[in-house]
């Protein structure tokens, strides 16, 4: 009797597994689609130089960049934020 | 100095540096190191006054605990059969010590017998990994 | 049911292979479906291996005895919390374990990133299933659970009694655990090279998988040093043991990675030294995991040689060779934008402390697999012991130290002499008060490298606690917090950096407890006679009265004979305390001890009794084999009377005699054959520990929405403002 229920469960798990992983193959939706990667790339690169900026500050008021280091690097680490929030407009 | 060659020279200086510290631990570990040997290699080369590690099964019916707490045993090699080398152990002994089990410990050479140094006895979780027969039944 | 099991392994194995085929096929094609296809393997993966573990599960816990494994692991007087965990005692149910938790960590990350790394995430997931479908071929051609006998044994041989242990329950699948999350770095790093895309993305998801993995596996480290502390035969927390140190390796290297990180992120270098690291840090776990369970070395926890090291080899060697290729023909990606500016600067200091790690873990590799080079070379297998391991280990590790208070406060590019003055004052004079206090009012002056240590200590305390200070004030200035709110925000904005001086904090505490320990403990091995004392580092131990307990199984782990010893403890005459170590005896079931023998002639066991206190801890262990070897000449003449006809009369009767010889034990008990020790500041480890746990945790928990949300609005006007001049 266990033997029958054995292969009763394995057969469903077999089907749920088949079905499960096969079913973004029978989407009817368009199947090639060239994954838009640059856009999320530079949100993320975005989002670390802000928390870049952020940094600086804290390092600053910290008293681990002197004033014109902290002041170097706040407007090189601004100027490229600016650059990525251009890249970002020219891809909308 | 120029900043690129200020660079390499300390590549060159730290490369030169890891080298040497690396080569000096290696050297020195093969002097520190105690040779492990099965008892049919240590009935061949041992030599009173040098430490070795021991590595040996206990052998059946060898087992005598002596007063003061002297353990008196035979190693004999893991694949079974061989010579036995007999051991005067004294001091802790781990609880995973029987009859069959593999132990390390470290001797001296004494007159014919080995006496193993106190508290140098290490045995080893008795493996389950190897295919065992099945238990009888009781 | 083993069928169902059987059957599961090999869908598993299928459903591998299929993801990784359909993950490479949809990423070469650009195919979403496909690529989701795979995504969708790794969770079937999941469920299909649950099936398997619950199969095996269940056969343990109800002691069915026709598995293979469950006969050789556990028996009917196994109690049911150790029958559960006796599944992974053995290596099959390791692995199967092993490979349940790659699959539910594997899934994780999966769900972590569907949406981001779009073009990464198809060449991870078919990594990840690459050593689902390694363990699940070992499953199924190799090490299979589901093995089993017809007729079925009526009992089994039973759990070791050294894993009856409440850490058996717990440190097998954080440490696995830990082990297996290091895959997760390493097949993003590789689908990052492959795909050419180490960018910023790329770095974050990097990052915060390689700290889970640290996470995980310096818990699964820290939990196998607290059971080596209490299991009698490994001599404390930390022996050099070749487990022990294959552990360590990848969590010193992805501690390294940590760090060096940080200097990717800010100044865009070491990137090859940094996706070097990754892809070692994973390959020693790798390599961890095979040392344990391969034999290979010689070590108190070997679980035998198995027929798995030539596999395992072949995969190391894979992804040694995989790694380098994938390093070197992506160098062009891998460049350095930036240089080091000068020797005083964090970035200078982030990179020492990357050299002290990697140095530490050669070290460390050197001595664990010395047996083998020394096999090679010479032809003798010799070993390094821990004297070799701390010659080295220790003075790289004060440097470590050292470093762990200089890096938070140090600059980045360049320190002058100015900042220097500002930052490094307060800690120095700590460190200077602390050195004199070593020499004054703390005894620890009979130690240099102890005093050094300390020094060091002091320093880094010094350091943070001003970090913190500063970085306080500098929030409540900022904004309207109360003075608490304000400590809580503060950390709460910056969780990685807090979090990560939180974790130096518990490095510092948890050195405190290991240089304390190792250097001023006293033990001793004595036999007491009741009523006798010794003294051990100024405690007085005197043995009151003997214990016995028969078939009570105080410590609920199925002994049948547990036997004990009170020992008073005091100092200088007052008293401390009462400590009752015992040994436990286990049955035998091959009966080979003779009738009334077999019912203790299995493995004996020896309880710990440990008191512990903030200053020191005091410890006493009962040698269990010397004890049972007293009982002998009793127990001989016990086997004797039980004849066939006597036991055919009364089946108890082994059981009557074996209550009389614990009766004479209490009666005329033979002199205690103990270990008796006491070190100072134990109790430090273990708290350095938890808060090296919560520093860990603090940098890793996602930081509040809200406030990325104003955070990142108001950089957004700033930013635009800029834009708008621009």
């Amino acid at each position: 009797m266990t033997e029958v229920l054995g292969v009763l469960l394995i057969a469903v798990l077999l089907a749920l597994v088949v079905w499960f992983v096969g079913a973004p193959l029978r989407r009817p939706s368009a199947a090639t689609e060239r994954p838009s990667d640059a856009r999320r790339a530079l949100e993320a690169a975005k989002e670390a130089k802000y928390s870049e900026i952020r940094d600086a500050e804290l390092d600053y008021r910290t008293g681990k960049l002197s004033d014109e280091d902290f002041r170097a690097i706040d407007r090189q680490l601004r100027a490229e934020a600016v650059e990525i929030l251009h890249a970002l407009d020219e891809l909308r | 100095m120029n900043p690129a060659r200020k660079r390499q020279v300390r590549l060159i200086v730290s490369l030169t540096l890891a080298l040497a510290l690396g080569g000096g631990l290696i050297y020195t570990s093969f002097s520190a190191a105690d040779p492990a040997l099965s008892p049919t290699q240590l009935l061949a080369k041992a030599r009173p006054g040098v430490s070795y590690e021991l590595t040996g099964t206990v052998v059946a019916g060898s087992v005598r605990h002596l007063g003061d707490g002297v353990l008196d045993f035979r190693l004999a090699d893991r694949a079974g059969g061989g010579p036995s080398v007999p051991v005067s152990y004294s001091g802790a002994v781990p609880d995973p010590f029987r009859v069959g089990r593999e132990l390390i410990v470290t001797v001296n050479k004494s007159g014919e017998g080995f006496v193993g140094q106190p508290n140098s006895m290490i045995t080893k979780c008795p493996s389950k990994y190897v295919a065992a027969p099945n238990p009888k039944s009781t | 049911m083993a069928v169902v099991g059987r059957a599961a392994l090999i869908l598993a194995l299928i459903t591998s292979l299929f993801g990784i085929g359909a993950s490479l096929y949809g990423a070469r094609q650009g195919r979403r479906d496909w690529i989701d296809a795979g995504r969708r393997s790794v969770y079937a993966l999941v469920a299909i291996l649950t099936v398997a573990i619950a199969v095996l599960e269940i056969a343990f816990i109800s002691n069915d005895f026709a598995y293979n494994t469950v006969a050789n692991n556990s028996s009917l007087t196994t109690p049911l919390v150790y029958r559960a965990a006796a599944m992974w005692g053995s290596q099959e149910g390791s692995l199967l374990l092993w490979v349940w938790l790659l699959s539910i960590w594997s899934s994780l990350a999966v769900f972590l990133t569907r949406n981001r790394l779009r073009e990464v995430v198809p060449y991870a997931v078919a990594v990840l299933l690459g050593f689902g479908t390694f363990f699940t071929s070992l499953l199924v051609f190799f090490a299979t659970p589901f093995a089993t006998t017809a007729p079925a044994p009526l009992n089994g041989v039973g759990l070791d009694p050294l894993l009856r242990n409440p850490a058996m329950i717990i440190h097998p699948p954080m440490l696995y655990s830990g082990y297996t999350f290091f895959t997760i770095p390493f097949a993003f790093a590789v689908g990052a090279l492959i795909t050419r895309r180490v960018d910023a993305e790329w770095i974050g998801v990097a990052r915060r998988f390689a700290l889970a993995s640290w996470l995980f596996l310096g818990i699964g480290v820290l939990l196998g040093a607290r059971w080596a502390y209490y299991e009698i035969g490994w001599g404390g927390y930390w022996g050099w043991d070749p487990v022990e140190n294959a552990a360590l390796m990848p969590w010193l290297i992805s501690t390294a990675f940590l760090h060096s990180i940080m200097i990717q992120e800010k100044r865009g270098m070491l990137k090859i030294w940094n996706a070097s690291l990754v892809l070692g840090a994973s390959t020693l776990a790798i390599f961890g995991t095979f040392l344990v369970r391969s034999g290979v070395l010689q070590s108190i926890h070997a679980f035998g040689a198995s027929t798995l090291g030539v596999p395992f080899v072949s995969l190391i060697a894979l992804m040694t060779g995989g790694s380098i290729y994938l390093v070197v023909s992506r160098r062009d990606v891998l460049r350095s934008e930036h240089r080091l500016d000068s020797l005083f600067s964090r970035e200078a200091a982030f990179m020492l402390n990357n050299i002290v790690l990697v140095g530490l873990c050669f070290v460390i590799f050197w001595g664990t697999i010395f047996p083998l080079i020394s096999e090679a070379v010479t032809g003798t297998t010799a070993s390094v012991g821990p004297p070799w391991f701390d010659r080295y280990t220790v003075p790289l590790a004060l440097v470590l130290v050292l470093l762990s208070g200089i890096g938070p406060v140090i600059p980045w590019r360049r320190a002058t002499l100015a900042n220097a003055r500002r930052n490094f004052a307060l800690p120095l004079g700590l460190a200077l008060a602390m050195l004199i206090a070593s020499y004054t009012v703390v005894p620890i002056s009979s130690s240099a490298p102890t005093v050094i240590l300390f020094c060091c200590v002091a320093f880094v305390f010094g350091s943070i606690g001003q970090e913190f200070w500063r970085g306080w004030r500098v929030r409540r200035a900022t904004s309207s917090d109360s003075p608490a709110t304000a400590l809580v925000s503060m950390v709460r904005r910056n969780q990685r950096r807090y979090g990560g001086y939180i974790v130096h904090l518990g490095i510092a505490t948890l050195f405190i407890g290991v240089a304390a320990s190792a250097t001023f403990q006293h033990t001793h091995y004595v036999n007491l006679s009741r009523g006798q004392s010794d003294t051990v580092g100024g405690f007085t131990f005197t043995n009151e009265r003997p214990t016995a307990a028969i078939v009570d199984d105080p410590s609920g782990t199925g002994a049948l004979l547990t036997l004990g010893v009170y020992l008073r403890v005091s100092r200088d005459g007052r008293y401390v305390t009462t400590e009752h170590p015992t040994a436990e005896y286990y049955p035998d079931a091959s009966g080979a001890e003779g009738p009334v023998g077999s019912l203790i002639g299995g493995d004996a066991v020896s309880e710990l009794a440990l008191d512990s206190t903030w200053r020191r801890d005091i410890s006493a262990a009962i040698n269990a084999v010397p004890l049972q070897a007293s009982l002998q000449t009793e127990i001989n003449y016990a086997n004797s009377s039980v004849t066939a006809k006597a036991l055919a009369g009364n089946p108890t009767l082994p059981y009557i005699l074996l209550a009389i010889i614990a009766h004479n034990y209490l009666q005329h008990p033979p002199p205690a054959p103990l270990k008796l020790a006491s070190s100072p500041l134990v109790m430090w480890l273990w708290l350095g520990a938890l808060i090296v746990l919560f520093g860990g945790i603090v940098a890793i928990w996602p930081p509040p929405g809200a406030v990325r949300g104003r955070v990142r609005a108001r950089y957004l006007a700033r930013v635009a403002r800029e834009v708008g001049r621009a």
